[in-house]
């Protein structure tokens, strides 16, 4: 064979490129589905401003495709730091984390209907987007702190008040991401080992609050969550005909991706063209999916997720130390949850939330923010022993 | 032998982070796979079902008015027609239930309109009240196109507001043949009621009165639907395929212009309330039929304000909107002696050459009857009784008819005391007097209705008394007189047509009744009538004595106190072979040679002007 009698290249030049970029060390395949999700966001942004879909203008393509590029720089950046030394800055970030929410009340600025926003130069930063993975890294380093302090039932305590803090703070200004907060802090409990009893014990506790706040407390006349906010939340349950309404809007989501059938309809996709679907580029970007390129589009999308789901999760083992794999842990939940939640909306069986979908929603916090998260991932694989097997793809 | 003791080897545990990580992806698989699942229900298994339902959302249907059909006169000119116009709408659906929004909507509305809140809350209310549930509430009509530019401009301020292109009737001719024509209007709750299996809806318009109620089947057509490509706002983003509306026929009136012209000019000079009837006596189509005073139809086609209802009705103004030529009922005098000839001679009473000493007064059972001014006419046999108009001749023989119910057989022969059944809603049935009924009415009404006596058959003779007759039943029972003996149903429609031309279906003539009547007799009376037209001495020949066409005419004076005397003619021509018959009448018009037959007159001459020119190609004159 001719090819056999040439000479045989040697690896070191590759692993030479990806370190001097780098690369070297990321788990592709997370990198694959992260660098997927944002083109599928492009794309399908570019695609809806071309066939003039009502509210979809070119600029948010290429906004989005600057937000992610900066969030693939920021995701390298982080990926070269060990992950390790935000442990130990975790009262920093903890602080941080609840400053820059606090920081909404004083100088936030309204969005969609809650303020969650600081106006920044050149940008509006929603800080608990950031505050996400910030809570994911703070807390997870409490975990270790405190390992072996204290009865379990102590521990198992402290943890919940130092994730519940911050989530009841961010829940005054954004029901949806307080919601976020709230799960993150379970699953990094689920890693941690908190015994399932007091797992169990938690969520009654949860039930009942929620049952407290939603059904008695507007029953006694002292409604806690916005009129907006309950309605909705409850919605998705019956769904209205009645224009303007929450129910209505999500039912129409739902009609927009029941027509885009196996194949979708491309530019023919007149619930999202038309209006009908609501926030087409952000919270409801699922459905103009679903409708334009059908269930093949929609399932390439949540076949992404999983992907990422499931190399985020694969960290937990492959962690170095136990701070990653409570990291890791904690990311994973975040994006699932998020995921479960936005799109569960769109089909028409969770609430109304405002949950973005993750790297597909328009919005630059939410964009700069997940590929943090990838970065802080790819830095536990990076230090992680499978990536002294193999440097690229293992 | 030593039994080596079972050591339990340490069962493996799993260290935690896998078995957490195992229920943190289980978890997570789960959710995965409820959104897979339920994404393949929805796009998949109900695809079809939600696509449709989004086909459904996106479109709008709109009915397009269907232009309604022309009504033409029978030689083709257009008496009615159709124009556009920019109707400014409101659509209900849109309109805010609560009363502050709803209240700023009406004042913004107002603003552009040049009126106030109250106005169109009015138009509002009145819509809400009056038509049916979901018709759009039309605020304006013939709207200005700087409006109409403003608000296309401004859609998005006022998404409430429609401006839709309506048709709206027009009248070539003004107001001629006003009282024949009718109007439309919208439709109402009732009619939608009423009219199951018309395919009405709202927003649709309905013929109201005349013609266009009779005809309006024909007329109305049907409406076309277009589907509107629109947004979740409503906004019109395309149009789709649509079914064209289909225009209504056109309704050709058996109406002679020329004659219907000369008519009401020839009346309206008279300047007093009247009508006329001029008929085809072979087969009931109506050349002309007309009421004076009469009025514009096109105020219809605008919202009317208070003060033209007011006027429309108003007695002092002679009620413009009454029809008289088929509504009026009246005593109509010497005109009916031709009946009452017919009748005495048809029973022996009299016979033609039979002569009657004419004193000018005759006194039969104690009370005296007079001739108008108690002029003598000395000895007067049938025909001269006709063309002198003795009174004296027909009380003796209301006198002898008397107990009998010989004069009342032979005016319900003729088709009196019945409606004629033409083809335009308002005609009265008149009255013709029998003891019977007379009595009756006054049992229960004493003070009003007096006793049957010899006297009432005295009157009924001569055409007065309780007797009374619409002009257009006069000209029925001319025309039967001039036929020879068919009572004919009048007939305004001759044919249908579509919108092409194409005639989709004619008139056929409809003989209500028939009698028998002895041509020797019928001839008599026709000469007695020709002598009074154009005879030295008859009634009417300072009128009809020049008229180159042989008329057979009586005029008639019917006393109506307290009013002053009304004046009738009637007319049919030519005599020998008659073809037209015509009735005028003239409210306080005195004797019926001064203000009646001249406008008859004028109708003969216009009638046979024309025939004149269609025979010699448009260049003939009767004189």
């Amino acid at each position: 064979m001719e090819s056999s009698r040439l000479p045989r290249q040697a690896p070191e030049p590759r692993l030479n490129l990806l370190e001097r970029v780098g690369l070297a060390g990321m788990d592709g395949w997370l990198a694959f589905s992260a660098l997927g999700l944002l083109a599928c966001s492009l794309y399908t942004l570019y695609e809806a401003s071309a066939a003039n879909i009502v509210g979809a203008p070119e600029q948010y393509v290429q906004r989005q495709a600057l937000y992610g590029l900066v969030g693939i720089v920021g995701m390298i950046a982080v990926s070269r730091i060990d992950y390790s030394r935000f442990r130990e800055l975790r009262v920093g970030i903890y602080t941080f984390l609840c400053a820059s929410i606090f920081a909404v009340f004083a100088f936030g600025v309204a969005a969609r209907g809650s303020t969650n926003s600081l106006e920044l130069p050149f940008f509006t930063f929603q800080p608990a987007e950031l505050g996400k993975l910030l809570l994911i890294l703070a807390l997870a380093g409490f975990v270790i702190d405190g390992a072996r302090r204290g009865s379990e039932g102590q521990r198992t305590i402290r943890i919940l008040c130092l994730g519940l803090v911050p989530t009841g703070l961010v829940l005054l200004q954004d029901l949806g991401t307080s919601l976020v907060f709230a799960g993150i802090t379970f699953a990094i409990m689920v890693a941690a080992g908190v015994r399932w009893s007091h797992l169990a014990a938690i969520g009654v506790v949860l039930a009942a609050f929620v049952a407290f706040v939603l059904v008695a407390l507007p029953a006694a006349g002292t409604p806690v969550l916005k009129e907006y906010q309950q309605e909705r939340l409850t919605s998705f349950l019956s769904p209205s005909s009645d224009i303007g309404d929450a129910g209505y809007q999500q039912n129409q989501a739902k009609v927009g991706i029941g027509a885009g059938g196996t194949t979708g309809r491309g530019d023919q996709a007149t619930q999202s063209r038309f209006g009908f679907v609501p926030e087409r580029h952000t919270d409801f970007i699922f459905a103009v999916v679903a409708e334009r390129y059908g269930f093949v589009g929609a399932a390439l999308v949540l076949s992404l997720f999983a992907l990422l789901f499931w190399r985020a999760l694969r960290l937990m083992t492959l962690s170095k130390n136990f701070y990653g794999t409570l990291v890791a842990a904690g990311i994973a939940a975040a994006i699932i949850f998020q995921v479960f939640v936005n799109v569960g909306m769109n089909l028409g069986i969770m609430p109304i939330t405002g949950i973005p979908l993750p790297l597909m929603s328009y919005g630059g916090s939410a964009i700069i923010s997940t590929f943090l998260m990838i970065g802080v991932l790819q830095s536990i694989h990076i230090e992680s022993h499978a990536a002294q097997r193999s440097p690229w793809i293992d | 032998m030593r039994i080596e003791p079972v050591i339990p080897r340490p069962r493996k545990k799993r260290s935690l982070p896998s078995r957490r990580f195992a229920v943190i992806g289980a978890v997570g698989l789960i959710l995965l796979g409820i959104l897979f699942f339920r994404l393949w229900s929805l796009q998949i298994v109900t695809g079809d079902k939600y696509l449709a339902e989004a086909n459904q959302n996106r479109t709008r249907e709109v009915r397009v008015p269907a232009p309604r059909g022309r009504i033409l006169d029978r030689d083709g000119n257009v008496l009615v027609d159709n124009r556009t116009s920019m109707a400014l709408q409101l659509d209900p659906i849109e309109i805010p239930t609560e009363p502050a929004e709803r209240r700023e909507l009406f004042t913004r509305v107002g603003e552009v309109l040049g009126n106030d809140a109250d106005w169109v809350r009015r138009k509002y209310l009145d819509s809400i009240e009056n038509d049916p549930p979901g018709s759009p509430i039309t605020l304006d009509r013939d709207v200005d196109d700087d409006i109409v530019y403003y608000l296309q401009e401004h859609q998005a301020e006022f998404p409430e507001v429609q401006v839709n292109r309506i048709f709206v009737r027009k009248y070539p001719q003004g107001l001629l043949a006003a009282h024949i024509l009718g109007s439309i209007g919208e439709v109402t709750a009732e009619d939608l009621e009423e009219n199951p299996d018309k395919d009405l809806a709202a927003g649709d318009t309905l013929g109201k009165t005349g013609i266009e109620q009779t005809y309006d089947d024909e007329l109305r057509g049907s409406p076309g639907d277009t589907r509107l490509q629109v947004d979740s706002t409503g906004r019109i983003v395309s149009q789709l395929p649509s079914t064209m509306p289909d225009p209504g026929d056109s309704i050709r009136l058996s109406i002679n212009e020329d004659v219907q012209v000369a008519g009401e000019t020839s009346l309206q000079s008279i300047g007093l309330p009247g009508a006329f009837v001029a008929m085809d006596v072979n087969n009931g189509q109506v050349l002309g039929l007309g009421s004076n005073p009469t009025f514009d139809p096109s105020i219809f086609t605008r919202p009317l304000t208070q003060k033209q209802v007011d006027d429309l009705y108003d007695e002092d103004l002679g009620a413009p909107l009454f029809d008289r030529a088929i509504g009026g009922q009246y005593p109509v005098g010497s005109i009916f002696k031709p009946i009452t000839a017919l009748a005495g001679l048809d029973g022996g009473y009299i016979s033609p050459s039979d002569v009657v000493n004419d004193a000018g007064t005759i006194t039969i059972a104690d009370q005296e009857f007079d001739n108008a001014g108690k002029q003598a006419h000395g000895p007067v046999d049938l025909r001269r009784s006709l063309e002198v108009s003795s009174d004296v001749y027909y009380y003796l023989l209301g006198a002898d008819m008397n107990g009998t119910r010989q004069l009342q057989d032979w005016a319900g022969n003729f088709g009196l005391g019945k409606a004629t059944g033409i083809d335009i809603p308002g005609e009265s049935e008149g009255l013709v007097p029998t003891p019977k009924w007379l009595n009756e009415a006054h049992k229960e009404e004493p003070d009003y209705y007096d006793p049957w006596v010899i006297g009432q058959n005295i009157q009924f003779a001569i055409g007065q008394g309780y007797f009374q007759a619409s002009p257009l039943q006069m000209a029925v029972a001319y025309s039967a007189l001039g036929n020879g003996g068919s009572v004919l149903k009048p007939q305004l429609y001759l044919q249908t047509e579509d919108a092409a031309g194409r005639v989709l279906k004619e008139a056929e003539p409809e003989v209500v009744s028939s009698f028998e009547m002895d041509p020797a007799y019928r001839q008599d009376i026709m000469d007695g009538l020709h002598d009074a037209a154009q005879a030295p001495e008859g009634t009417s020949y300072k009128v009809f004595g020049g008229f180159p066409v042989k008329v057979a005419g009586k005029t008639g004076t019917a006393e109506r106190q307290p009013k002053a005397d009304q004046a009738w003619y009637a007319a049919l021509a030519p005599a020998d072979n008659p073809e037209i018959a015509v009735i005028v009448t003239v409210e306080e018009g005195g004797f019926g040679a001064d203000t009646a037959a001249p406008v008859a007159l004028q109708i003969l001459q216009a009638y046979f002007d024309k025939q004149a020119k269609a025979v010699s190609g448009g260049t003939g004159s009767v004189e």
